[in-house]
């Protein structure tokens, strides 16, 4: 069955039966390899991507399910890496495997969406769906709380130049 | 406390007089003998210099997270004085003529490239001099460099790295063992945290993992196998399968299963039906509707059931051991004079390994010749297995390592890439076989589980005199399963003048290997706790009680031949370097000291393995209902000299604790009938963010020896330093792991 999906901003219509997970539509039909494969259950959330902004696991995501909201993987926070949560993430090193990273990164990201100040109580309530196997929780709750400054310093600057431009 | 610094100061004397590192340096030997040959190390296999300046360096072993990609390429460049910022840094791939101890396990990578990498480094640097000082027509004496160029002072000239690159290759390398290390003060990199190699990959999804792999043509694979050890496929509805969507091919696969009742540790191609696809869902899709009849062979029988090993074990404990593993004195004797006998049944169970990236691998036979690309920790293995089940030679297997997504140990056994390369040959098309989580619970190679029957007698002073353990854990005869054995030299033996250790054996149908820490996860639970018993009953403080026990070691033994195990087991133990570290860590914790809030206690711990000498308290909040929130944890660690990559050291501290943790509270995987049961995360969980402690204080007590590793033994103490303090919140003294099988769980 042909499925139209908006991935990352870009069109793709993809031929597969409408129970697929978007997990493997994603990986292996489209190619986009960031989003990983932990479970299969919703347990791990290795799989996270957003899904019109919330932050799912795509691993229980029929594509059928999708219709036309706009999907998000990390391919599409950013390419270079220069997205608050990935900036974040390199520089406070947090990843040891970093195979859940990606899914980490998208729950991040849809949190801080949501919260640009977020505690480390929300971010513990935001995270907790996410597992890391290698223990860098300290790393990732630090990593949120430096994204979340990036965020506000980078909002600040644009209102700065905004109003310089005044 | 203040007598114990001045133990640790006259050691530290004694061992710069008789050459402590040297003694170091023999302890590790064993450990380089057990990983593979020795080639010599050549720096033109380590570091290539381009004429544009560009100084890569190789990194040759696997990365699963441990940062060896990382720490390996910052020895060499600190020595041959490269600009780290410049260097970029190449994974190899497996090759054992160019290079020694492509493994990823043992906390080895430190101990055994410490020297070997800033040599190569060195050597690199000795020759960029040379070439200089032909090109200048200088004496050598007068050239130095600096991040990456050669200076020659006197003249006011310099000269980029990569300028002297065409001449370095008729430049003969010269033997490591002449070549001068740089003072440790020196250092520009190592000792400097480094951002990981592979961390911008990450952060940006690139495909940089097994599972991300593709070839041109590719077709992916599932791999269905028993769920008893051994069983082989008697009827399958293949042809229904082979109709399914997607579908390529259906087959059996029948290999001859061992006989024997000690299963082998890396067995190679096992018996299963592949099922290959256009995409891996549909390989998978189609599995569900297999109708296998399973002829399950000999372990599938109501004896390999975890209940039944319990009862077991418990029979075992009643009556004599099968053999006796070390007896020094008298310990049955003192234990009826003793002042005071405790006595404690401790218990852990089987646990998988569940690195979050499933197994898999790909693989692309043609014309006879194999292309693996792969995350195993140990390759040499997957390349010999691979081959023998593709009735190739060895040289004809080109193995690509790729980053893998967490090991543990459990890459170590290297079923799925053996698997891989089969599937490829039989369909004559590159393949990337993936196991699904459930296939990952259901075949890992378990930390075994086992049982400890241990009673002590202290005397009228609260001295430990006899120790007695009765370790009941599976095997037959005189071997153990795989990783389920318990060395003559465990602690506290040297530490108590009556030491007896007794083992009884039973056959285990379930594959086990090692997991992080192997042995040293489960036993630093059962000693360190069962010390904690005594303390208590001996009236005496944790800490202080454990400083008396290592006050009453006799010295350290000669070192163990090569190959023996001892090179990472508690034979090799200075005491004086754990006291160390037990006075660090009460002194940094506030031992003693602290205020502590109702129903909190905290705990001490202390355990050595791998080289590394780690002490850790705990201070823990039990509610009435035992959920138990851990507060903070206190690392003392001393791994030697220096601390080569200290951010990521810290970030691998913080998960050793953290998967401690997830072992102490929750992981169990029991057995029904050879079937291990347990199938998924939310039957073996992990700890989760909400439930990792708030904070984890790390100290390093840098000490005049040579660097060691830190994966592994940064973990064993922290589930005894926990459980010590619920005992001291709470008064509940638990003996059984997981703590939830008592009804505990995090808050």
């Amino acid at each position: 069955m042909a499925f139209k999906l908006n991935v990352n901003g870009k069109s793709a219509t993809v031929d597969v039966p409408g129970d697929t997970p978007l997990l493997w539509v994603i990986r292996d039909v489209l190619n986009l390899h960031a989003t990983k494969y932990g479970c299969g259950i919703g347990q791990c959330r290795a799989c996270t991507v957003h899904l019109n902004g919330r932050a799912v696991p795509s691993c229980q995501t029929p594509v059928s399910a999708v219709g036309n909201q706009p999907i998000t993987t990390l391919e599409g926070l950013s390419a270079d890496g220069t997205h608050p949560v990935q900036l974040a993430w390199q520089e406070i090193d947090v990843p040891q495997c970093g195979y859940c990273q990606a899914g980490q990164m998208m729950t991040a990201a849809a949190l801080l969406a949501k919260n640009s100040k977020p505690s480390d109580k929300d971010i513990d309530s935001a995270m907790n769906g996410n597992l890391c196997r290698c223990g860098t929780y300290l790393r990732i709750r630090q990593a949120v709380h430096r994204a979340s400054e990036i965020t506000t310093n980078a909002s600040t600057r644009a209102v700065q130049t905004a109003s310089v431009n005044k | 406390m203040k007598k114990m610094s001045i133990d640790r100061r006259s050691f530290l004397k004694v061992s710069a007089l008789g050459g402590g590192g040297a003694l170091l340096a023999l302890y590790v030997k064993p450990a380089v003998a057990q990983f593979g040959p020795q080639v010599p190390a050549l720096p033109s296999n380590y570091i290539k210099i381009a004429a544009d300046g560009t100084v890569t360096i190789m990194a040759k072993n696997p990365d699963l997270g441990q940062g060896v990609k990382t720490m390996l390429p910052m020895l060499i460049a600190d020595e041959l004085d490269a600009d780290w910022k410049k260097v970029k840094v190449e994974q190899t791939d497996f090759d054992d003529t160019k290079y020694a101890g492509q493994i990823a396990g043992g906390s080895t990578a430190t101990p055994t490239n410490w020297r070997p990498m800033r040599q190569v480094g060195a050597a690199g640097r000795a020759m960029l001099i040379t070439a200089a000082a032909q090109t200048w027509n200088v004496p050598e004496t007068e050239i130095t460099t600096d991040s990456g160029k050669v200076v020659h002072q006197a003249s006011n000239r310099s000269m980029d790295y990569g300028q002297l690159a065409s001449k370095l290759d008729s430049l003969k390398p010269p033997a490591l063992n002449t070549v001068k290390l740089k003072d440790p003060k020196d250092y520009k990199i190592i000792g400097h945290t480094q951002q990981g190699r592979d961390t911008h990959a990450i952060a940006t999804g690139q495909p940089i993992f097994a599972i991300d792999m593709t070839r041109p043509g590719m077709l992916f694979a599932a791999y269905e196998k028993c769920g008893v050890f051994g069983g082989k496929v008697k009827s399958a509805n293949l042809d229904e399968i082979k109709q399914m969507p997607g579908v390529r091919d259906a087959f059996i696969v029948e290999r001859p299963v061992p006989n024997e009742n000690v299963l082998p540790g890396d067995p190679g191609l096992e018996n299963g039906i592949a099922i290959v696809a256009d995409t891996w869902w549909q390989a998978q899709t189609a599995r569900k509707k297999l109708q296998v009849t399973w002829d399950e062979g000999k372990w599938g029988t109501p004896d390999q059931t975890s209940t039944v090993f319990q009862q077991k074990a418990d029979e075992f404990s009643k009556g004599s051991p099968q053999r006796t593993i070390r007896k020094d004195g008298d310990a049955e004797g003192t234990l009826k004079s003793a002042a005071k006998v405790v006595e404690g049944a401790y218990s852990y169970p089987f646990i998988a390994h569940a690195p979050l990236e499933p197994q898999g691998c790909t693989a692309e036979f043609e014309n006879g010749k194999l292309t693996l690309w792969t995350n195993s920790q140990i390759p040499g293995n997957a390349r010999r297995l691979a081959a023998e089940a593709c009735g190739i030679q060895q040289s004809d297997v080109t193995l690509h390592m790729l980053h893998g997504g967490g090991g543990f140990g459990r890459r170590l056994t290297n079923d799925y890439a053996v698997e891989a390369a089969y599937i490829s040959k039989h369909v004559g098309k590159p393949v990337k076989l993936l196991w699904s989580r459930e296939d990952d619970m259901a075949h890992d190679y378990y930390r075994p589980g086992g049982f400890q029957y241990l009673k002590a007698g202290l005397d009228n002073s609260g001295k430990v005199v006899a120790w007695r353990n009765h370790f009941v854990s599976y095997g037959e005869g005189e071997r153990f399963a795989s990783a389920a054995a318990m060395g003559p030299t465990e602690f506290p033996q040297r530490f108590v003048p009556n030491y007896e250790l007794h083992t009884s054996v039973m056959p285990l149908g379930i594959r086990t290997g090692s997991l992080r820490a192997p042995s040293s996860n489960a036993f630093a639970f059962v000693i360190q706790s069962f010390i904690d018993e005594l303390a208590h009953a001996a009236g005496k403080d944790p800490v202080q009680f454990r400083m008396d026990l290592l006050n009453a070691g006799t010295p350290l033994p000669p070192p163990p031949a090569p190959g023996a195990r001892g090179g990472f087991g508690p034979a090799g133990m200075d005491a004086n370097r754990m006291k160390g570290v037990l006075e660090l860590v009460a002194d940094k914790s506030g031992w003693g000291k602290r205020k502590l809030a109702k129903n909190t206690g905290i705990g001490v711990a202390f355990h050595f393995s791998h080289l590394g000498y780690f002490a850790e308290v705990a201070e823990v909040k039990v509610e009435s209902n035992n959920k138990v929130k851990v507060n903070k944890v206190w690392v003392a660690a001393d791994i030697g000299s220096q601390i080569i990559n200290p951010g990521f050291a810290e970030n691998l501290t913080h998960g050793a604790v953290i998967d401690g943790m997830s072992e102490l509270m929750d992981q169990e995987i029991t057995v029904d009938k050879g079937r291990v049961v347990q199938t998924n995360f939310h039957q073996h969980k992990l700890v989760r963010m909400a439930q990792a402690p708030p904070e984890i204080e790390i100290h390093w007590l840098k000490t005049n020896n040579q660097p060691t590793g830190l994966g592994e033994p940064a973990l064993p103490p922290i589930l005894p330093a926990i459980a010590n303090a619920i005992f001291a919140a709470s008064g509940k003294r638990v003996r059984a792991l997981p703590l939830s099988k008592s009804g505990f769980s995090w808050a």
